[in-house]
């Protein structure tokens, strides 16, 4: 690894820093541990930069600030932590439905309710199946570490504009709070032509531009969202990502995403030190999601495979859906704020292999 | 990998600490990370702070059994010293700390860091006397890493604090 140009930097902190270095100067919070730095670390830049930085009176005026900050045509975003994206599920779903790019970050935290502030990755359902109601999707991606966290918003806000949908990056308190070596990338910025529907001022010489989610004819709505259903299907063939550790000869799999996935990759290692043939799948997007690779490990005739999250079990689910019956599926979890330890990961793995060497 | 877990006090310089750590093997090409712990604790509890150093990816970020153990406060130690993996390392500030460690299987130092500091005219930078027995006992890096360690982890605009951080490390080094 190279210190060249490498800093120490917080993950809040990297995160919002390569927000504003991605073209996004407009932000609009509300406070909630553990991404508070993001807040903080906006309010401090963006004056400097002829910026907005907005400390909202609530979530949900967070959110609508920004709908009406994409709908002239900006990269904008808001950041928050578990309780407060609920709050924000409906601002979601009507940028959503109004095909507007922006990015939403959730730090997330041991729920439900207010819960408590440690990590936790129990908000997967959310982001994957209802982040806001109706026929929708948006964009999610999991960072394992703070560099990847920095190099996926970049990502993040050029797949929202590309596709005019809302991203979202599912980070947790580990990945918000601790410090890893980061240096940004040096990228130019991409531009996207939004004049063809931002309401940026027409000047009376074309047809004013209208950003709704609402269409009251039935048959209207639904080709509306048939269009939007295409764009999710190039989405689906064009950027679903994932990585795959030590799956070359694995025949049993583990699958994790985000900060988890660093600590089953120690476990892994582990594993295999003990003649364990075990590989790990991880997915670095959560929508749309990795089906493929993991198909393809049952299709080769994996033995067994194991979802490790810090939930009671969410994405699970999906590791079942690809799986489709052709090997046992099981889970391990944390769930509250606790996180899951590497010895309690090897452990798992051992249960899973059985005798199995 | 080196594992190390720096409890104390809010405000005794726990991450500070563990920060110029971290920077040190960073400047070395080593992996890295630095999590502290957050929340409720920090008003009036036990702060601490996790650091690992290595040359490999680092997988949880989390101690939980440190090979090194600083401990500035009596919580800190009454909680941790039992966790310190066998064949570990324990600093000690003596002068918040009057227990001493029945353990057999780990090396521990007990160091009189706030009287010194106090002393030495070092007020407020007990951590960095521990600090510097570590680098003693432990070996984390070079010297002339940490002293630019320290230097980027003390702000552009009080640079003049370099000089009795690094005394401070200097000074633990020889306790």
């Amino acid at each position: 690894m190279s210190s060249t140009q490498k800093m120490l930097m917080k993950g809040n902190e990297a995160l919002a820093e390569a927000a504003i270095q991605a073209g996004c100067h407009h932000f609009f919070g509300y406070p909630i541990t553990p991404q508070t730095e993001v807040a903080a670390y906006m309010a401090k830049k963006m004056p400097k930069i002829g910026g907005t930085y907005m400390q909202a009176e609530s979530e949900i005026a967070a959110i609508n600030m920004v709908y009406g900050a994409a709908s002239a045509g900006v990269r904008a975003m808001t950041s928050s932590s578990s309780p407060g994206i609920s709050l924000k599920s409906e601002g979601i779903s009507y940028l959503a439905g109004s095909d507007l790019p922006c990015l939403i970050v959730n730090v997330q935290r041991g729920s439900p309710g207010l819960g408590g502030i440690q990590p936790s990755q129990a908000d997967y359902w959310q982001a994957t199946r209802a982040p806001g109601h109706g026929d929708l999707h948006v964009l999610v991606f999991a960072p394992s570490s703070i560099q990847e966290m920095v190099d996926m918003v970049f990502d993040a806000f050029d797949l929202a504009d590309c596709y005019r949908m809302p991203a979202m990056i599912l980070a947790d308190g580990m990945l918000g709070q601790m410090m890893e070596p980061i240096s940004f990338p040096e990228k130019q910025v991409k531009t996207y032509d939004k004049s063809g529907w931002s309401t940026s001022g027409h000047q009376h010489k074309r047809a004013h531009h209208i950003v709704n989610s609402l269409y009251l004819q039935p048959e209207e709505l639904e080709a509306k969202i048939l269009e939007r259903f295409q764009r999710y299907e190039e989405v689906k063939a064009k950027h679903t990502r994932c990585e795959e550790y030590l799956m070359e000869d694995a025949e049993y799999v583990v699958v994790a995403y985000g900060a988890t996935s660093r600590i089953v990759r120690s476990s892994v290692n582990s594993a295999r030190e003990k003649g364990i043939k075990v590989g790990l799948i991880r997915p670095l997007t959560l929508w749309p999601y990795p089906y493929a690779p993991i198909e393809k490990a049952a299709e080769r005739g994996a033995k067994a495979f194991l979802s490790v999250e810090m939930s009671m079990g969410q994405m699970v689910d999906d590791v079942r859906i690809a799986v489709n019956g052709r090997a046992p599926v099981s889970f391990f979890g944390r769930t509250g704020g606790v996180i899951p330890t590497p010895a309690e990961v090897l452990s798992e793995i051992e249960k899973m292999a059985g005798g199995d060497r | 990998m080196l594992s190390i877990l720096l409890a104390g006090f809010g405000g005794q310089g726990v991450l500070f600490a563990g920060k110029i750590m971290a920077y040190s093997g960073l400047i070395e090409d080593q992996y890295v990370s630095w999590l502290p712990s957050y929340g409720p604790e920090m008003r009036g509890g036990t702060a601490n702070c996790s650091v690992c150093i290595s040359d490999e990816p680092i997988g949880s970020p989390l101690v939980l059994n440190p090979d090194v153990l600083v401990a500035m406060n009596l919580p800190s130690y009454d909680k941790f010293i039992d966790k310190v993996a066998p064949g570990g390392i324990a600093v000690v500030d003596s002068s918040l700390i009057a227990k001493k460690s029945d353990r057999t299987d780990i090396s521990c130092f007990y160091v009189p860091a706030t009287e010194k500091a106090d002393s030495e005219g070092l007020k407020g930078l007990s951590n960095n006397i521990l600090l510097g027995k570590v680098l003693q006992e432990a070996k984390f890096a070079s010297l002339e890493t940490v002293e630019a360690a320290v230097a980027k982890c003390v702000p552009p605009k009080k640079q003049h604090l370099l000089e009795p951080n690094m005394r401070a490390i200097k000074l633990g080094m020889s306790l």
